[in-house]
């Protein structure tokens, strides 16, 4: 392998080109995701940041084309394998869903059934999607418990979920995620409701998968620090936009938007103990009455009169893009 | 902009000021005892008996007044049916909570009602904490007024208190709680929490299910009110950040033993007990870049079925065989510093992890 | 500027207040059919209120029918052609639409006020039940069991038969033998609420368990209640008129919606079909009203049915 292979010479996995999702309910029409561009490479993790509200969601759950009504992909592109998802067709997602993109949900139940046991489910998956006998199958799903770390998988095999322990579940539903070898793995929250120790084995895993599989991973949370141990870049979201696109360190130790500022202000950890913590003034405004312009511009310390034009996505420092006017520059030990 | 945040909070309030709450070894016990059919199948031969939880096992505690003390924990450790007792909610099964050196549980009327009063409780789920058919004044002003706190004729100006106090604008209190931000409601819960006046709050899980920047403006919340009102804290939380932001003594316990207890530099700096020092290194932080995640091996074991001896042992990297069959004893390792392990015990071990 | 209150947040618009109930009641009219079934169902009730001065005749005055004018098809004049039978008469001489009128007056008392009382015994054993747990819980619950266990006309019919006919007597047995179903249902829904953290909250405050019960978990546990009273309603009706046509309910001197479909039941193969015809489609229409807007209610109430 080469090193510093520019961006465009390898065509990332998934390309996404101004996605817009919007839902049309009855109290107006909510831009969920509003014109979001992200990339990400072969073996990569991209760790898409945002609180409640800010569209991390449904970015994932658009490029697994999973949106309910009254949800519809509005406008934008997803690259996929060649092909625009965006566009494609039922049928397509199905073969491609579970096959060579996979979802982990927050909820493990969400991807388990409570009535059959974990064997069962593994291999009905696997035989849906590709001829292979059964015994092969039970191989693969065996090696594949294992892989994420279950002990004993072939005594696991024949468990119910309701067997597991919230943790274990976690792994069973990755391992059915994994059991195709998928290209692209959207993660939502997965580790969100689980203890810190059994997170903490859980991301170790990921962390192994990731590098010895090459699937790139689109990570979804609200919590920088588990994306700061475990992304190679970082998309942070707010109010249906992205707000701060970049690498990880760059995003961390230079957040270019104010918002992104306030956010690693507010964790507690990056605080000196008993100092009031640097909070985000306000709350996040309803998708459906956004101010003007920036959207972040009435909670923004930094806002000017400029803030009430819609500030572009800009490249402000090389591989570093925010959408903001008056970004952090003195952040960046760079003059402006 | 929201109010300037306020000067640091001053941390050194003596260790020897007035105890406030102890807790002598308190235990409390769920059982799910078998019904008539489950007793005749228990007969015939089915595997079936009465389960029973030690959710809470032997807790000695001591919290002073004016003190912060974080209680962490993983899920089955015990934390919030240990923050309820002390709330004087749910009665222990073992054991008693003395507060200010008195045992409230013979007290009756009046005196018990103004000694409940004195303890109050934030919830975690700021909409389930809140009952949806009342209007945020009724929230709030329901038990001022029953308590005597204020009149019918003071009713709206004590609302009106209580709200501003806890960052809220009083032109809402004719709404519901649905018509509330998540940050927004926990503040009611807040306000309805001091609006009776105590002295002391036991937070379960507060801030767990609020946004981060959210979280910080709550957190920032409570230690202002620390200082305007002289409060002492229960602070109950799985989030070590957290916990180790607001807190002047960490208590940590494990399928509902306490493992460790120690001021919180101590801690963070020089935890003792395997677990802590696991727990600890399982922690994401924001400064740990594509670092391998620190893994304990093993799950939580059910609290049903804990192991025998030291309830971490099955996890623990030093454990040896006498782990296996005697419970360590809670024991100074520094002043001030108690850890549950017989580490401790080891020649040559001086008080360290190895 | 405008004045600002106190308090540093921009303060927002203050709209009309959004209740529960408000929200409630907007939600409950965007369905057409329960809509429908609503005003149909008012406008019953009303009839039963008004009948007295709306109706034609006064079906329960012996001395206005004449017996003469028995088993008149439906648009026939009255012997002193004072007066058109729009719907016929029975075997009487009454004139069927007062007595469906008057009927369906007996149908809506006996059936709300069953369905009340009813109400008022389950859901306070229910709520007994649910607070006080242990072996309150079990005795009452036991007979919840047994009481839905047995066949609800079995069990009617047993009563009336022992107390003898009355409305009174008829209301009686259907208290008895609903209640179990408000008892149930308000258990479970107690059960829910009270682990909730605003039980706790109240709990903390040293409130009293009286008021802890009446304001704070009470009120909550009302829309299942809601939901089951309206479809007992119905079935009270239904029960009612079943056991009115068994002859076990009331006196036939003031016929119900039941009693009039068995009166005319002896004639419908003679083809005089408007005596019991009639007042069946009465009976119908009301209790099909009340299911759809009972349902109606479950679906706007019932928060795991809302996206």
């Amino acid at each position: 392998m080469q090193p510093n292979i520019p961006a465009s010479a390898a065509p990332p996995t998934l390309q996404v080109r101004n996605l817009r999702t919007h839902f049309f309910t009855r109290a107006g029409v909510v831009p969920a995701v509003n014109d979001v561009s992200l990339n990400v490479g072969r073996g990569k993790v991209l760790g898409l940041v945002g609180e409640s509200g800010s569209g991390k969601t449904v970015t994932g759950f658009s490029i697994m084309r999973l949106v309910d009504e009254p949800g519809r992909i509005v406008g934008g592109e997803i690259l996929f394998g060649g092909r625009d998802l965006a566009k494609a067709s039922e049928e397509e997602m199905r073969q491609l869903r579970g096959n060579r993109v996979a979802m982990i949900f927050q909820d493990p139940m969400m991807t388990l059934n409570p009535v059959l046991r974990i064997d069962t489910q593994m291999i009905e998956t696997m035989q849906a999607h590709r001829k292979i006998s059964h015994e092969d199958a039970r191989q693969r799903a065996r090696d594949t418990l294992g892989m994420v770390g279950i002990p004993s998988p072939d005594e696991r095999l024949k468990s119910y979920p309701h067997q597991f322990s919230g943790g274990m579940r976690q792994r069973v539903a990755i391992a059915i995620a994994l059991l195709h070898e998928p290209e692209l793995i959207v993660a939502d929250e997965p580790t969100t409701a689980l203890d810190v120790t059994i997170q903490g084995q859980i991301l170790a895993e990921v962390q192994k998968l990731a590098a010895t599989t090459g699937t790139s991973i689109i990570w979804i949370t609200h919590d920088l620090s588990v994306v700061a141990g475990l992304a190679d870049d970082i998309a942070v979201m707010y109010a249906g936009e992205i707000a701060e696109y970049g690498a990880v360190d760059d995003v961390l130790d230079h957040p270019l938007h104010p918002y992104t500022h306030g956010l690693l202000g507010s964790v507690p950890s990056r605080n000196k103990r008993g100092q009031p913590l640097l909070q985000i003034p306000g709350m996040t405004p309803s998708l459906l009455n956004l101010p003007a312009g920036c959207p972040f511009r009435t909670r923004c310390p930094r806002a000017a009169e400029v803030c009430v034009q819609s500030p572009p996505m800009a490249e402000i420092l090389p591989a570093h893009e925010a959408r903001c006017f008056r970004p952090h520059l003195e952040n960046a030990g760079v003059a402006a | 902009m929201s109010a300037t945040v306020e000067a640091p909070v001053a941390f050194a309030r003596g260790a020897d000021a007035e105890k406030l709450i102890e807790v002598v070894g308190v235990s409390r016990r769920f059982a799910k005892r078998l019904d008539f059919a489950g007793k005749i199948a228990a007969k015939l031969g089915a595997p079936l008996r009465d389960e029973v939880v030690h959710a809470v096992d032997k807790v000695d505690l001591t919290i002073r007044r004016g003190e912060v003390v974080g209680l962490v924990g993983e899920s089955g450790c015990g934390k919030s049916t240990l923050g309820r007792m002390v709330a004087g909610i749910m009665p222990p099964s073992d054991g008693a909570i003395l507060w200010k050196g008195q045992d409230r549980t013979g007290l009756h009327g009046k005196e018990a009602r103004a000694a409940m009063l004195q303890a109050q409780m934030i919830f975690q789920d700021p909409m389930s904490s809140l009952n949806p058919r009342l209007k945020v004044a009724e929230i709030i002003g329901e038990a001022p007024l029953f308590h005597g706190l204020t009149t019918r004729a003071g009713f709206s100006a004590y609302v009106d208190e209580q709200m501003r106090r806890a960052g809220l604008d009083p032109a809402f209190k004719a709404r519901y709680p649905h018509q509330f931000s998540g940050g927004q409601r926990q503040r009611i819960g807040i306000a309805r929490a001091l609006a009776v006046q105590p002295e002391f709050l036991v937070c379960d899980e507060s801030v767990a299910a609020l946004d981060v920047s959210i979280q910080a403006q709550v957190l920032n919340l409570f230690m202002r009110l620390r200082q305007e009102l002289n409060l002492t804290y229960l602070f109950i939380s799985h989030d070590l950040g957290v916990v180790e932001h607001l807190s002047d003594r960490v208590v940590i316990m494990y399928l509902g033993r306490v493992v460790e207890e120690a001021p919180t530099e101590t801690v963070f700096a020089r935890a003792n007990h395997p677990y802590t020092q696991s727990l600890l290194s399982a922690v994401p932080k924001i400064e740990a870049r594509k670092k391998a995640f620190a893994t304990v091996k093993g799950e939580i074991p059910s609290p049903l079925n804990p192991p025998a001896g030291c309830h971490f042992h099955p996890r623990c990297p030093h454990a040896f065989d006498r782990c296996r069959v005697e419970i360590p004893a809670l024991q100074e390792v520094a002043p001030g510093h108690r850890s549950r392990c017989h580490l401790n015990d080891l020649p040559n071990h001086g008080g360290q992890p190895v | 500027m405008s004045a600002t209150t106190a308090g540093d947040a921009p303060v927002a618009k203050a709209p009309r207040v959004e209740t529960p109930f408000r929200r409630f009641v907007s939600e409950f009219f965007e369905s057409k059919i329960a809509t429908g079934a609503l005003v149909v169902f008012s406008v019953i009730v009303l009839v039963a209120i008004f009948a007295p001065l709306i109706s034609p005749q006064n079906p329960y005055d012996l001395a206005q029918l004449d017996i003469m004018d028995g088993r008149l098809e439906p648009g026939s004049r009255n012997g002193a052609d004072t007066m058109t039978y729009w719907l016929g008469t029975d075997d009487q001489g009454r004139d069927m639409l007062s007595g469906i009128m008057y009927g369906l007056r007996i149908s809506l008392i006996v059936g709300a006020g069953s369905a009340i009382a009813a109400a008022l015994v389950g859901a306070s054993l229910g709520m007994l039940a649910a607070y006080a747990g242990g072996r309150t819980d079990t005795v009452i619950m036991r007979l919840v069991d047994l009481q839905l266990s047995f066949p609800t006309i079995l069990s009617a019919l047993m009563i009336l038969a022992f107390l003898g006919k009355g409305i009174m007597n008829v209301v009686l047995a259907l208290i008895v033998v609903e209640w179990a179903y408000y008892a149930r249902t308000v258990r479970g829904t107690a059960l829910v609420e009270r682990r909730r953290e605003y039980i706790e909250a109240a709990q903390c405050l040293a409130l009293p368990t009286r008021r802890i019960i009446f304001r704070h978990l009470l009120p909550n546990c009302m829309p299942p209640l809601i939901v089951v009273g309206t479809i007992q309603i119905a079935r009270a009706i239904a029960l009612e008129a079943t056991l009115s046509f068994l002859g076990l309910g009331v006196p036939i001197t003031e016929p119900s919606l039941g009693l009039l479909i068995a009166n005319g039941y002896e004639y419908m193969l003679s083809g005089k079909y408007w005596i019991s015809f009639y007042p069946g489609i009465a009976l119908l229409v009301t209790i099909v009203s009340i299911n759809l807007v009972g349902d109606h209610l479950r679906d706007v109430l019932n928060p795991r049915l809302k996206k």
